[in-house]
């Protein structure tokens, strides 16, 4: 069997590098494939995070040759030729080797207003296919943080990352702003924030989705319309003018439980 | 309460899982106004529940309008070959469409009827289409639901934290637990009025399985240290269609719902076999030939169920008997086609990730090609023994709720059957655990003894110099459990393995740790793996004594169910709770189920 050169970066918070580990590489395997092969023979102690291995979890996303993909769902037959270099997510901060404190996005999802739907009929709720459609491909999401990573919003700026949600969240939004039976409205929340008018589009969050969800097309453009659209309305602008509302906004219910 | 010298909380309940039934759990009690604490060894949102792909089972009659709880519940019996808790498969056939409405109203998008009302699907065992689904991620649609539902609580998540031990008071009522922190490798203790387990599985202590690194048995293994029983051990589903090839993913599941949407077995002679494996309990209800199959699948009313669509274990037996008779695909397993008999547009609408998980990592175009696939290690149907209306255990204070749980599904699990079992009882556990800690009688100490054992015997690796590679120990117990205990079972085997499995004890005991405690994966599988020997260790107890074939315990020594074997389980204690101590195995007798009851399964036999 063939031999590869993984040139895997390892350290914490104070510090690292890369070390290179040659091994066996089989027929078909994935680029986790390989660095289990690391720990379980030179490094039992290589961090890297990992569950289903079958790109359904979204834990196993770190840098592969410099661009974000999931380990479990990455060929080493479909690399290029030559050393593999693999390192962590770099928008996070560093716990150990391979593994990332993704807290941010724990944080900023304790942040979204919930759902608010009507009350239940008897016998459940009616929607149609087509109304639903939208929200499950925005709930494909399998939290892989990459989009996260990917944005150069908070990539490069982490003193950003105080008023930006970024475009996992957005399209968190976008799902409960579609979503048939929700009643909240977030979008002046949402703009002013969750940072939505940070984001210029340029689809890097689009491009790595493992899911390939249109997250820009789909999620944000959409979003960000419908915020311009109340945002400028000039009823809702003469209404917070002399603090006057007649809708509850997001902002104000806070963090609202489901009944 | 002595000061912990560690990092402390307390808790009125503690849940023990971050999967569908701890967050199912959590919702109940926070509703409660108690305070809640959940541990998970993973990040939240990255439980096994997400690896669930069909569907959820809940005779809702939005598809099929004969259908009911009584159905579901004799498909469930039967499903389980009787050993199952009666109590439990009633109040899960009665309560899982309440609790499947429910999640919209969390958020939860389920696939729609032309009417608006929420789809459902066929699947294997179940008479009517009953699977509530979104296309082939409905696991992922659960998890996403209750965790945020639990996040907009403000529950308090403790994330890559790994429970050591359950901890109790002087006279023996469940009081909490010591853990450990993954990221940095700091201990934390736990005290709680009560604890809810909702641990998942043991699918890792086979080589080839559909489970993650996480499925390593600690509550079903805490659960016994800590004074409960385990019953149905021997029961554990090979899951008839995990991938083949290549090698790196063998094991990896292929949903039911290939089936369930018309995808068939074949064999390397192109031969439909499923026709020639249909066992006599099943074959009023299933079709003759292809064509009434196919019928079927146009109109349920034209035709009976395909054999594809029979139990697990049937089909998993059918195919590995396939196999051995040299009817098998080059890579040992057989053929799963979907593309000769359905569109392409229709597989990619219905079965998205299947197609991107064969495309990317197989390199198969499944609407064009079949699928290799074979039995792989899915599910353990054995648990905890509890009360099927509270979920809770015979240590008080303690509940247990989902695959950690026993009795549900008996011998064998109908696909469906489990993301249902985690909310029905996930509910009741959150609820009983409640009422405990309302009551006022919750513990009254913590052992600070016990925490200082767990946290010794966690350390001892870094201590022993020249020990083992806790990887090799992982790996061996892998090999030797799938080659000893598999699918196919037979006593000889099993007595090597239960020999075998004293050895593993004391290499265990061996263990050396490189590096430092701060996301350690070798620390953390070497604090595993004294769970997933426990478990083994019950497995292979309990399969050596079931002398029959049934559900997901097959012995080539004894093909045939035996109506004694039929009567009970077989219970494992250990006495004095240590993690190597000696296992007891006994027969649990069957509870009584009452006349009108009894009624249902006769009926359409």
């Amino acid at each position: 069997m063939a031999e590869v050169t993984m040139r895997v970066w390892r350290g914490d918070a104070s510090g690292g590098d890369f070390e290179n580990y040659t091994v066996t590489q089989n027929e078909g395997e994935v680029v986790l494939d390989v660095i289990h092969r690391i720990q379980a023979t030179e490094a039992p102690d290589l961090a890297c995070r990992w569950n289903c291995k079958a790109g359904k979890c979204g834990s196993c996303a770190a840098e592969i040759n410099g661009k974000p993909r999931l380990m479990c769902m990455t060929r080493m037959d479909d690399l290029p030729e030559g050393t593999v270099t693999v390192t962590p997510m770099k928008t996070f901060p560093i716990i150990r080797d391979l593994v990332t404190d993704v807290s941010f996005n724990f944080a900023m999802a304790e942040r979204v207003p919930a759902l608010l739907p009507p009350p239940m009929p008897e016998d459940g709720y009616r929607m149609f296919q087509e109304d639903v459609e939208r929200g499950q491909e925005f709930r494909k999401c399998i939290e892989c943080f990459m989009c996260q990573d990917v944005c150069h919003v908070i990539r490069d700026h982490e003193e950003n990352k105080q008023y930006y949600a970024g475009p996992r969240f957005f399209i968190r939004y976008a799902e409960l702003e579609m979503h048939p039976l929700d009643q909240n409205d977030r979008r002046e929340y949402v703009r002013e924030e969750m940072g939505l008018g940070y984001c210029n589009i340029t689809k890097c969050c689009t491009e790595v989705c493992p899911e390939h969800i249109k997250i820009t097309d789909n999620a944000i453009i959409p979003l960000k319309e419908r915020v311009v659209d109340a945002h400028y309305d000039p009823v809702a602008w003469l209404g917070r003018k002399i603090g006057r509302r007649t809708k509850r906004t997001a902002a104000e219910a806070g963090v609202q439980p489901a009944p | 309460m002595t000061t912990s010298p560690y990092e402390h909380h307390e808790y009125d309940v503690l849940i023990i899982g971050a999967g569908g039934a701890g967050l199912r759990a959590a919702i109940e009690a926070k509703q409660r106004g108690l305070s809640v604490g959940i541990v998970t060894k993973s990040l939240l949102g990255k439980a096994h529940t997400v690896m669930a792909e069909g569907g959820m089972a809940a005779a809702m009659g939005n598809v099929s309008s004969e259908d009911n709880w009584r159905v579901h519940f004799r498909d469930t019996m039967r499903g389980g070959k009787m050993l199952n808790n009666y109590r439990m498969a009633e109040l899960h056939a009665k309560e899982s469409p309440d609790r499947v409405r429910e999640l919209e109203q969390w958020g939860a998008l389920f696939d729609r009827t032309k009417d608006g009302r929420i789809l459902q699907r066929d699947f294997g065992g179940h008479r009517y289409a009953r699977l509530a689904h979104v296309g082939d991620r409905t696991g992922l649609e659960l998890i996403r639901t209750l965790q945020q539902k639990v996040v907009s609580m403000g529950t308090d998540v403790y994330m890559e934290c790994k429970v050591l031990q359950l901890v109790h008071d002087e006279s023996g009522r469940v009081a909490g637990a010591v853990a450990y922190w993954r990221p940095t490798g700091e201990f934390v203790t736990f005290a709680a009025k009560s604890v809810v387990l909702a641990s998942g599985g043991v699918g890792k202590s086979w080589k080839f399985t559909s489970n993650s690194w996480e499925s390593t048995g600690d509550g079903h293994a805490m659960a016994l240290w800590a004074g409960a029983e385990l019953i149905d051990m021997e029961c554990i589903q090979f899951h008839p269609t995990g991938m083949v090839w290549p090698l790196s993913v063998r094991g990896l599941l292929v949903t039911e719902g290939v089936r369930g949407d018309g995808g068939v077995l074949r064999n390397s002679d192109g031969e439909r076999f499923m026709f020639n494996y249909v066992a006599d309990m099943f074959r009023a209800e299933t079709a003759e030939s292809e064509e009434e199959g196919d019928r079927w699948y146009e109109d349920h009313n034209a035709g009976r169920r395909p054999p594809e669509l029979l139990p697990r274990d049937e089909v998993a037996r059918a195919i590995n008997t396939e196999v051995k008779a040299g009817r098998g695909s080059p890579h040992g397993g057989v053929y799963l086609d979907i593309g000769t008999r359905r569109s392409a547009e229709y597989i990619r609408r219905r079965l998205p990730s299947m197609y991107h998980q064969f495309m990317e990592l197989a390199g198969v175009d499944i609407t064009r090609e079949a699928m290799e696939i074979g039995p792989t290690c899915h599910y353990i149907m054995g648990g905890v023994k509890v009360d099927a209306d509270t979920a809770a255990t015979k240590v008080a204070g303690l509940y247990a709720a989902g695959e950690v749980a026993g009795g549900m599904h008996g011998a064998n699990r109908l696909g469906g059957n489990s993301l249902s079992d985690l909310v029905v009882f996930g509910r009741r556990a959150g609820m009983a655990a409640s009422d405990y800690v309302e009551g006022g009688s919750g513990p009254s100490g913590f052992d600070w003894g016990e925490v200082e054992s767990a946290v010794s015997r966690a350390l001892a690796p870094f201590e022993n110099e020249n020990g083992e590679n806790p990887y090799d120990i992982q790996r061996d117990l892998q090999e030797m459990m799938q080659a000893n205990v598999g699918i196919i079972r037979t006593g000889d085997e099993i007595e090597f393995a239960i020999n075998e499995l004293e050895t593993f004890t004391e290499r265990v005991k061996n263990i050396s740790v490189k590096g430092g405690r701060a996301y350690n994966p070798g620390w953390n599988l070497a604090t595993d793996l004294p769970s997933m020997l426990t478990v083994s260790k019950c497995t292979s107890r309990g399969a050596r004594e079931r002398k029959e074939s049934r559900g997901g315990h097959t012995r080539e020594d004894f093909p045939k169910a035996s109506a004694e074997y039929g009567t009970f389980n077989l219970a494992h204690t250990i006495a004095g709770g240590a993690w190597d101590g000696e296992i007891t195995t006994e027969r649990s007798p069957l509870l009584t189920m009452p006349d009108e009851l009894k009624a249902l399964l006769e009926e359409g036999k």
